[in-house]
């Protein structure tokens, strides 16, 4: 058995699907692509696959990650032939970067997750002065306690550093790097609301992973 | 509305609703074309959601089959659910075809499928959306030609306004007489009044404004005057002679939806005659596809989807010629990927057990047979001979070959049926059950599922009545006193659902106000259970002065005209009244394969047949003139 890392980008045809349907379609891409993909133990086998983290629905993804186990050893597997399988087998919405293939007893990927990069665009002309006081205030602030699915938890921590800049047509977009490990997830959303900006007026995409070495 | 105007809009709204999947399109193997390379532009609706629409195969044959052609470019539409519906009401969203997200009303025929009754509300929410006038009378030049298919579509009559055109019976061909009509039309586009004339010369096309039923004082039909020259005094189903190469670049959808599998039909027809089955009389007669050709889009589909599943369809898959040979080349070509595949409609018999454990993989779930009565005497009436010692043996083998949850289904409400056949449903789950329990103790489990049987047009039934509310319920609620304790479960129909059903089954063009004005109280989404709203039905009969019990409780009289009589599906009448008389004494029928009974099918499609001989017809050949004799025999 390998394992194997794919990098890819999750384009619009997949934006709108959330992350079991997202498993799926990597389960049927991988069949397409005659990847042995390896099975767990048991009475209901599953597809060995992992994925990085999960992208709430209507995202775009850029360097997302996946982790895929092969039934095949180095010699009749590598690599170079992962990724041509891939490249091969169309599969609207996703572009593969890169295989790479990682000792079987490393750590799961989540677990090398620690902040998620996104950038996030509002769709409507904003003022940026405005909005760049209300962000100011926002980050001066020592707590930030929000209630998300009948939880209260503070944002402030999850926030890790928040970049604004402006677009053409008084448009504007932030960076943001938010924690991302296992209980402190920073959604972009939330930041979002607490600047008083409607959270679904807003294209979002996860761009990166800052993670352990 | 422009595209890029709704595209934005669908941005704003599509974070703020369930499963906005459904709305976006761009899954694997859609087809997509650019608007302006192509002459005419059709879009293909199922009258639900997303989720239901998707796996629906007729739809799946036409797309391939008109994006196959250089000059047609097909498109799917599907209803919104409710939140979503809202949202588009609220930001002006008019219906859209999913590839191109273009307006419904810009294409230039809208196809609906309609392969049950209780999308009838649907199709008029779906025309509102859309912004098509949803009367064929009210829609002009500039309007999409719109047309119904599919099994309900033998009863057009309930929403004959609706529509301008039908397509009856199979689609594979006529599609294509329709689109090259169609064009021929937009060279110089008259009036619709013209096209609607030409598509009527069409075999299979019913124009239904060409048509004008007149009623007696007791609300039958006197007669059907017909209003045109090109309309035929009865319009007869159109048939395939030779099932073409099924489609194998399904469409995948990103998200999950009722079915995600690979669905291959490995014959049309049924011989088996069951007096209750509206498929059975409608879809005769009996081809098959070949086993190579079936293996073969196996592999093709599997290679071009990826699912996990799949499906070989029929009426009766036990009765598919080369059924064990088939399962056995399926199974092998799918062995080593954890792969489902599904055989449904097996006899009652050993050899289906044999037939599933071949094809059990990894996954295990129940095992399905439909006995549909309890008693041989109801077994008898509704043609489907099985005895009950067979279905206890069957039974016995399936709990011991290592299934633990066995499902039969049946049906409450056949013709004469008393409530000692309804507590025989009961006793015999038990004995079914107790067999498990013989085998395997307490992991046996059984689950019955009941519904209520509603007489179809083009039935031996379709004289009958339909049980009424209180002998429904009183049915029901024996089987739910008796059909508890550990390893039972029973699942029934909702009775005023399934009179519902009954009304616009079997009603006649009147009907078509009620629908609207049901529609306009609120009523979409009827085949939902947590949508189905009874009391605005009964509002709305009640507006017209219509009363349901007409269409539903009614028993026919035997030479009452129906209001489905011009519509032909190859079996005649007369057949379906032996049939009926001989269900009344008990008398069973054999499978037709052994030996015709004249329905009727053979000589009205005779040249057909001549003209595309090979051994994929399964009904028995029967030279020209012998079929007098035979109607003499069975008569």
């Amino acid at each position: 058995m390998q394992r194997f890392r794919i990098q890819y980008n999750k384009d619009a045809p997949l934006q709108y699907i959330g992350n079991l349907d997202l498993h799926k379609v990597w389960e049927r891409y991988l069949r397409r692509a005659r990847v042995p993909v390896a099975y767990t133990q048991g009475f209901h086998p599953q597809p060995k696959i992992q994925q990085a983290a999960p992208l709430p629905l209507g995202f775009l993804s850029q360097n997302d990650l996946i982790d895929v186990w092969v039934e095949a050893d180095e010699n009749e597997f590598k690599e170079d032939d992962f990724f041509i399988h891939l490249q091969t087998t169309h599969q609207p919405g996703i572009e593969i970067l890169s295989v790479k293939a990682v000792a079987l007893n490393s750590p799961s990927l989540p677990t090398l997750i620690l902040s998620s990069l996104y950038r996030v665009i509002p769709l409507d002309p904003l003022n940026l002065p405005e909005v760049q006081n209300r962000l100011k205030e926002l980050l001066e602030r020592n707590t930030i306690i929000r209630t998300r699915r009948n939880k209260t938890y503070d944002l402030r921590p999850l926030i890790e550093n928040i970049l604004l800049r402006s677009l053409p047509d008084n448009c504007l977009e932030f960076q943001m790097q938010l924690s991302a490990r296992e209980g402190a997830t920073g959604r972009p959303e939330e930041i979002l609301i607490e600047l008083r900006l409607d959270p679904h007026a807003a294209r979002y995409v996860r761009t990166g992973f800052i993670m352990k070495e | 509305m422009d595209k890029r105007t709704l595209v934005s809009r669908l941005e704003r709204i599509l974070p703020t609703v369930e499963k906005p999947g459904r709305y976006v399109g761009g899954e694997l193997n859609q087809v997509y074309k650019d608007w302006d390379s192509v002459k005419t532009h059709v879009a293909l609706a199922f009258p639900d959601i997303y989720d239901i629409g998707v796996p629906n195969l007729g739809l799946t044959i036409l797309y391939h089959l008109l994006n196959e052609r250089q000059d047609v470019l097909a498109e799917r539409v599907y209803l919104p659910w409710v939140d979503m519906e809202n949202a588009m009401r609220q930001n002006g969203i008019p219906l859209y075809a999913l590839e191109s997200k273009t307006p419904v009303s810009e294409f230039d025929i809208l196809g609906i499928t309609l392969p049950y009754e209780t999308l009838y509300t649907n199709v008029l929410n779906l025309l509102d959306l859309a912004r098509i006038p949803l009367h064929s009378s009210q829609r002009t030049i500039r309007d999409p030609l719109v047309i119904a298919g599919g099994h309900a579509v033998f009863n057009p009559e309930p929403i004959a306004p609706f529509f301008d055109a039908f397509a009856i019976g199979e689609g594979e061909e006529i599609i294509h007489d329709i689109v090259n009509t169609y064009q021929a039309w937009k060279e110089h586009p008259t009036s619709r009044q013209d096209l609607l004339a030409e598509l009527a010369r069409i075999e299979g096309i019913y124009v239904p404004s060409f048509y004008e039923p007149e009623y007696k004082e007791d609300g039958t039909i006197r007669t059907i005057h017909r209003l045109h020259p090109n309309a035929p005094a009865q319009v007869q189903k159109r048939l395939v002679a030779h099932l073409p190469k099924p489609p194998t670049r399904f469409i995948v959808p990103s998200i999950s939806v009722v079915h995600n599998r690979v669905s291959i039909e490995i014959m049309r027809g049924c011989t088996r005659g069951c007096r209750f089955c509206h498929a059975g009389m409608v879809t005769r007669p009996v081809r098959e596809r070949n086993v190579d050709e079936i293996v073969s889009a196996v592999r093709e589909a599997l290679e071009a989807t990826g699912f996990e599943e799949v499906a070989l369809l029929s009426l009766s898959s036990s009765d598919y010629t080369h059924i064990l040979d088939l399962v056995s080349r399926v199974a092998a070509e799918t062995s080593d990927h954890y792969l489902t595949i599904s055989l449904p409609s097996l006899r009652i018999e050993s050899f289906s057990v044999m037939l599933m454990e071949k094809l059990r993989g990894s996954r295990q779930g129940g095992f399905t047979l439909a006995p549909e009565a309890a008693t041989e005497r109801m077994r008898n009436m509704i043609n489907k001979p099985i005895s009950t010692q067979q279905l206890l043996d069957t039974a016995r083998e399936i709990y011991a070959r290592g299934w633990t949850t066995i499902k039969l289904y049946f049906m409450i409400g056949h013709p004469s049926e008393t409530i000692e056949d309804v507590q025989a449903i009961a006793d015999l789950c038990k004995a079914v059950l107790a067999e498990g329990k013989k085998v395997i103790g307490k992991r046996a489990t059984l689950h019955a599922g009941v519904s209520t049987f509603v007489p179809k047009p083009h039935t031996p039934f379709q004289w009958v009545a339909c049980d009424t509310l209180d002998q429904i319920e009183s049915k029901q609620a024996l089987l739910k006193r008796e059909l508890r304790g550990p390893g039972l479960k029973l699942t029934w129909n909702n009775p005023y659902e399934t009179l519902m059903e009954a009304w616009l089954s079997r009603g006649d063009r009147r009907l078509a106000k009620v629908i609207e004005t049901a529609w306009q109280l609120g009523a979409k989404f009827d085949a939902w259970q947590d949508q189905f709203n009874y009391a605005v039905w009964q509002q709305a009969f009640a507006m017209h002065g219509i009363d349901p019990a007409f269409y539903t409780h009614r028993q026919r009289s035997e030479d009452e005209i129906f209001p489905w009589d011009h519509i032909f599906s190859g079996v005649r009448k007369a057949y379906l009244l032996s049939e009926y008389h001989a269900s009344l004494i008990e008398k069973t029928q054999n499978d037709c394969r052994q030996g015709c009974f004249a329905c009727g099918i053979l000589p009205k499609y005779a040249d057909i047949r001549r003209n595309n001989p090979g051994s994929h017809w399964k009904c028995p050949e029967v030279p020209r003139r012998p079929i007098k004799v035979n109607i003499e025999q069975t008569a």
